[in-house]
This record gives structure tokens, C-alpha cells and sequence, in this order.
């Protein structure tokens, strides 16, 4: 519970289990505000983007302001002021990725979910991004969706892989569950 | 599905010498597995030898930073005061986002636990008593198992206020990043550490004068710390062995690309680039020829297939090749590959992750993608060729953290081994080899 804000646990805008979270992570560090980055992420997993709730929660929980927050906020790539999909598919297309055909597996991704860059599609269930280096270069091309790893993936493959995911719609709580 | 679909592919060959890995696939993520392997011993042997033996012992085995300078770790950790008024620091650099690198993500996924004994030794050499391990954003499911194998080691005690019952506190706090390769910078990562943006520190100061939160700090890359552990439990003579003259022990190199059998193979310093290309990863996929090589992530400049005959893969070698060693992720490109569109893929990422605080960065780079993505779509001059070679001199050297240096280098290396290549770009011509032309990106 922030020493600021006795009533923050009654306001907060996430769930019980995050918020303890919270309340612990802004300790653990010498100062409040190393818990910034991590708890920007965190709470974007659970309520899906940035919100200006989302934002004037945390300022409240570091006690700094939300421009401050913002600041910080807009430097880091994962995340985002607007909602993804439920699942958010990152297909890497960087070098080593590349020279083994992740564009080919991009455009399969395209033409499959109708959607490109940053887009997401109508019912709420994809969004399509093209990223820098995941760190699985030597399982290339990969992609990560959401938090999980696919590795050796080929255009061939990109059906089937959305066909799982759309059979997981309800499950889980978040939209990173 | 939270981690993975599959576990990444393990690959073995009989030239390997498996020092780092050699726990990998055993289970040792699990802490009884680890301490069942050995592991552990070498922390306590540390807690008993103290710091002065610990930094000699690392001197001796000529261990260099795997990040990617390669600079001497036990001169590194000597260089941190023995008296200071603020707390010390160690901090694990986790943050594994140079293209064409991946040996961290098998070392947080198979062997956290030499990750944390790594990072007690690191302590007990500089007199600290926090760590920290700083893992990207994006390995989220690896963060996951290093928060697991952390709690475990303060349930069995080699965390906490007495570790291993010595009397000496120890604390390891673990944290995400969010999206970011400037992070991987040493100050930039101690200023997204501190809850800002990842935007690079002027030095000197240097870290281990004045480092996290204004206190000394050593940092080190995460394959450097989980080889700690094998350095104090062999020696440091020993492990300085296995290398090559003042490049110690072996190296987890990441090859990627055009070749039979990718993957993340453990050699001794000095190793052949040729014989890794074409024995160790069985060689040009698809029975192709080798047209160039990355040698060591995506900063590092190319190298033509006869540079490589006789190089030995330490940060020496490489340097007099007139590249670096630097990650060791080793890109191999074949004869079908359009070197125009891979130095535009190169720097397109250099351009999207420059934190845009030094004006040649974020303007070199900027202007550099434009100008390729011009060029190969097509629309180039011959002027072109000399203004991207230009550009990129004028970064050099010109910016306050490397990244400036990232990005120019190997463009430069592009335009000097293959201005046939750009030539073949000119006057209209179709890219002779790629079908994605992004004109859209004009």
C-alpha cells in the first residue's frame, strides 16, 4: 500500500493480485521509481495498453507525475497507448530472421489476418507487428505471440498457428494471459 | 501457451568444448539438479578465498567481456574502489538484443542458477551486496524462470543476510526491461534501471566509479557472469588454456543464417571461422555458396569469404580482420542474398532503436535508411554510393555511447567489400536478387 495514498488499494484499476504486486515492487528497489519499467509492463499485460488511467495510477504509485511517466513510457517499444488484440502476433524480420524468409512469413501473416503493421483486426482477437531481434536467431524465422516463442516457422505454417490461438479465445483472464 | 511452443533446438558438435552449456538440457534450472551438477561450490570457495584471490584468479583466466567489447573482467572488477561511501553494485546485463545473438536466452532458459552463483561471486570480489539481473522485456517466460531459481536460492540460504552461512549479505533483485536495445549500453541500462529512458550516460565517470544509483558498479554481460562460476571451479589458469593467447576459455557463438545447422555452439577462443561455418554448422544450407559473413551481431562489419580462411575467432583475430568479435552471433549469407537489402535491414534497425540524443545517430541513421531504401528500390545515383560512405564516416566516433558506431560500421563495410553490388542498383535496374522492394517506406 503507497505510504502517498492510503485509499489507493480501494481505487486501484487493477486486479487484487497486481496491485500486491505493486505495492511490493515500488520497495524492493533503493528508490520508488526503479519499479517504473517494469510495472508499466506489467500493468499493461493486464489491462491491455497504457491507458490515462493506467498512467495516473502508476505516477501515483512511483509519486512522480504522469508527463514523467509518459516519458519514460514512450521510449520503451513494448509498450503501447492503444489496444492490441487479445493475441498480438510479433514477427521478427530482422537479419537472421530474414535470410530465412521472415518476410514471406510476415505477408502470410498479412494476407491470413487482413491487417498490417500495428493493426488489428475487427474482432478484437489479432493485432500484427513487425519487430526488431527477439533473441531467437538460431531458430529462425520466429515470432513471438503475445509473450511465446514459435520457432522454424514457415508461410505454411501461419494457418494452423492462428486456427490454435482462435480456439484459445476464452481462456485465461488477460488479454497477455 | 506462456513460454514457448517447443523448447529451442540443442545442437551438438564433437569440436565443441562444452564449458558454459555444459549443463544445458540437464535440468539444472531446477536448484537440487544445479547443486548435484557442482553447482554452488565455486561461490563457496569464493566466500572462503575472498576478493583479492577472486580477482586474481579472473585475471588469470584472461576471461573477456562477452557483451561485446570484450574488455578483461578481472581488470574490470579491480577497477572498483575498495572504500566507498555509497553501496556498490552488480549488474547483470541481460538485455541480449544485438541481431543475430541469442546464447543468453539458452543460458537464462537452461542454467539460471550459474546466472545467480555468477553474480554472489561478482559481489563478494567487489564488496557488494545487491545484484541485479536485468533481462529484456520480450524473454518474459526466461524472467519468469530466473525469479523461480532466485527465490529458490534465498530458500536454501545462498541469498540473503548470511549466504551459505558466512556471515557475508547477498541480495539479487531481478528486473524487466520493456522493449529496448539501447539498453543493452551499460549507463543506458542503469538509467532504465533507475525508471527513465534508456538514454546513455556521458563518461567518464565510469561505472565502477560511479555507476547505479551514484554507486560503484560492475557490470557484465550475462554470459561473462555464468561463466564465473567455471573460471573459480577449474581455475583460471586451466580456463585461460582452452583459449587462445590473452582471449580465455571457450565462447557460446550464435550461427545463424544460410547455414545446414544453426544454433548456439560452444568453441574455444581462436576457433576457425571456416571450419564453424562449414563443419560445425554443416556448411552453406541448400547447397549454396558463401557469399559474406557477420562474425560477430549485426554491428559488426562484414567479411568476404577470403578474409575467413585463417581467422581465428577471438576479439584479436577479428579485430586485425578489420571486424569484431563482438556478441558472437555469427550471420552467414549466401549467393542469393542482396547485400543492398541487408545493409538496409541492418540499418533500418539501427535507425528504429537509436535513442536520438546524439544528433549523428539519430540523423545518420535516419538519413542512411533513406538513402537505401532509395537505392534499392531503384532510385539511386552513383552519387549515392560515396554520400551513404560519407554519412557513415561522419558518425563515427561522433556519438556518446556506441550505437552511433553500430550503425556505421557496417554500413561502411557493405558499401567498401560490395559497391559492385550497389553498383548493380543503379540506373533503374531491378534488385538483382530481393523481391521486397519497399518503395512504400520512401
Amino acid at each position: 500500500m503507497s505510504p502517498n495514498n492510503p485509499n489507493i488499494e480501494t481505487m486501484s484499476i487493477f486486479s487484487p493480485q497486481v496491485a500486491a504486486r505493486f505495492d511490493a515492487l515500488v520497495e524492493r528497489y533503493p528508490v520508488r521509481r526503479s519499479a517504473l519499467v517494469p510495472m508499466l509492463l506489467y500493468a499493461q499485460d493486464e489491462i491491455g495498453y497504457l491507458s490515462d488511467a493506467v498512467i495516473a495510477e502508476v505516477a501515483q504509485r512511483i509519486g512522480i507525475t504522469e508527463l514523467d511517466v509518459r516519458n519514460v513510457a514512450t521510449y520503451y517499444s513494448m509498450l503501447r497507448f492503444k489496444p492490441a488484440g487479445k493475441f498480438n502476433v510479433q514477427v521478427c524480420t530482422n537479419i537472421s530472421c530474414m535470410l530465412r524468409g521472415a518476410y514471406d512469413v510476415y505477408e502470410r501473416f498479412q494476407e491470413e489476418l487482413g491487417i498490417g503493421h500495428k493493426g488489428v483486426t475487427a474482432d478484437g482477437i489479432f493485432s500484427l507487428e513487425e519487430v526488431e531481434c527477439i533473441g531467437a536467431c538460431c531458430w529462425a524465422p520466429a515470432i513471438q505471440v503475445n509473450y511465446a516463442f514459435h520457432d522454424d516457422l514457415s508461410p505454411d505454417a501461419v494457418p494452423g498457428l492462428l486456427a490454435d490461438y482462435r480456439g484459445k479465445v476464452n481462456e485465461g483472464t488477460g488479454p497477455n494471459a | 501457451m506462456r513460454g514457448r511452443d517447443r523448447m529451442p533446438r540443442l545442437v551438438s558438435h564433437p569440436d565443441e568444448v562444452k564449458v558454459v552449456s555444459k549443463r544445458f538440457g540437464q535440468g539444472a534450472a531446477n536448484i537440487d539438479k544445479y547443486i548435484e551438477l557442482g553447482g554452488y561450490e565455486a561461490a563457496k570457495k569464493c566466500l572462503v578465498e575472498g576478493a583479492e584471490w577472486i580477482i586474481n584468479e579472473m585475471k588469470a583466466s584472461n576471461l573477456r567481456g562477452r557483451g561485446g567489447a570484450g574488455f578483461p573482467t578481472g581488470m574490470k572488477w579491480s577497477f572498483v574502489p575498495k572504500q566507498s561511501a555509497k553501496p556498490k553494485y552488480v549488474l547483470v546485463n541481460g538485455d541480449e538484443s544485438e541481431p543475430g545473438t541469442c546464447k543468453d536466452h539458452l543460458i537464462f532458459l537452461h542454467d539460471p542458477h550459474a546466472v545467480i552463483e555468477g553474480t554472489i561471486i561478482a559481489g563478494v570480489a567487489i564488496g557488494s551486496k545487491t545484484g541485479f539481473i536485468y533481462l529484456r522485456g520480450e524473454y518474459r517466460y526466461l524472467i519468469e524462470i530466473m525469479e523461480k531459481a532466485v527465490a529458490d536460492a534465498y530458500a536454501k540460504g545462498f541469498l540473503g543476510k548470511n549466504i551459505f552461512g558466512s556471515g557475508t549479505e547477498f541480495q539479487i533483485i531481478t528486473q524487466s526491461g520493456a522493449g529496448a536495445y539501447e539498453v543493452g549500453e551499460e549507463s543506458a541500462l542503469m538509467e532504465s534501471l533507475e525508471g527513465k529512458r534508456g538514454i546513455p550516460r556521458i563518461k567518464p565517470p565510469f561505472p565502477a566509479v560511479v555507476g547505479l544509483y551514484g554507486g560503484p558498479t560492475v557490470i557484465n554481460n550475462a554470459e561473462t557472469i555464468a561463466t564465473v562460476p567455471h573460471v573459480i571451479a577449474m581455475g583460471g589458469a586451466a580456463f585461460a588454456a582452452i583459449g587462445s593467447a590473452r582471449n580465455g576459455g571457450t565462447r557460446l557463438f550464435s550461427i545463424s543464417g544460410h547455414v545446414e545447422r544453426p544454433g548456439v555452439y560452444e568453441l574455444p577462443m581462436g576457433y576457425n571461422l571456416k571450419k564453424m561455418i562449414y563443419e560445425v554448422a554443416g556448411g552453406i544450407s541448400g547447397g549454396r555458396t558463401l557469399k559474406a559473413v557477420v562474425p560477430g551481431g549485426s554491428s559488426t562489419p562484414v567479411l568476404l569469404p577470403a578474409e575467413i580462411e585463417n581467422l581465428g575467432m577471438d576479439f584479436d583475430q577479428v579485430g586485425k580482420a578489420g571486424s569484431m568479435l563482438g556478441s558472437g552471433g555469427v550471420v552467414v549469407l549466401d549467393d542469393h542474398t542482396c547485400i543492398v537489402e541487408f545493409a538496409l535491414r541492418t540499418i533500418s534497425f539501427y535507425q528504429h532503436e537509436s535513442c536520438g540524443w546524439c544528433i549523428p545517430c539519430r540523423e545518420g541513421t535516419d538519413w542512411l535508411k533513406k538513402s537505401l531504401t532509395r537505392f534499392h528500390a531503384g532510385f539511386g545515383s552513383a552519387k549515392d554510393i560515396d554520400n551513404i560512405q560519407y554519412l557513415a564516416e561522419n558518425m563515427l566516433g561522433r556519438t556518446f555511447c556506441p550505437l552511433g558506431d553500430a550503425a556505421a560500421m557496417p554500413t561502411l563495410g557493405f558499401v567498401k567489400k560490395f559497391r559492385k553490388e550497389f553498383e548493380d542498383h543503379l540506373d533503374g535496374k531491378l534488385c538483382p536478387f530481393a523481391k521486397h522492394v519497399e518503395v512504400a517506406l520512401l
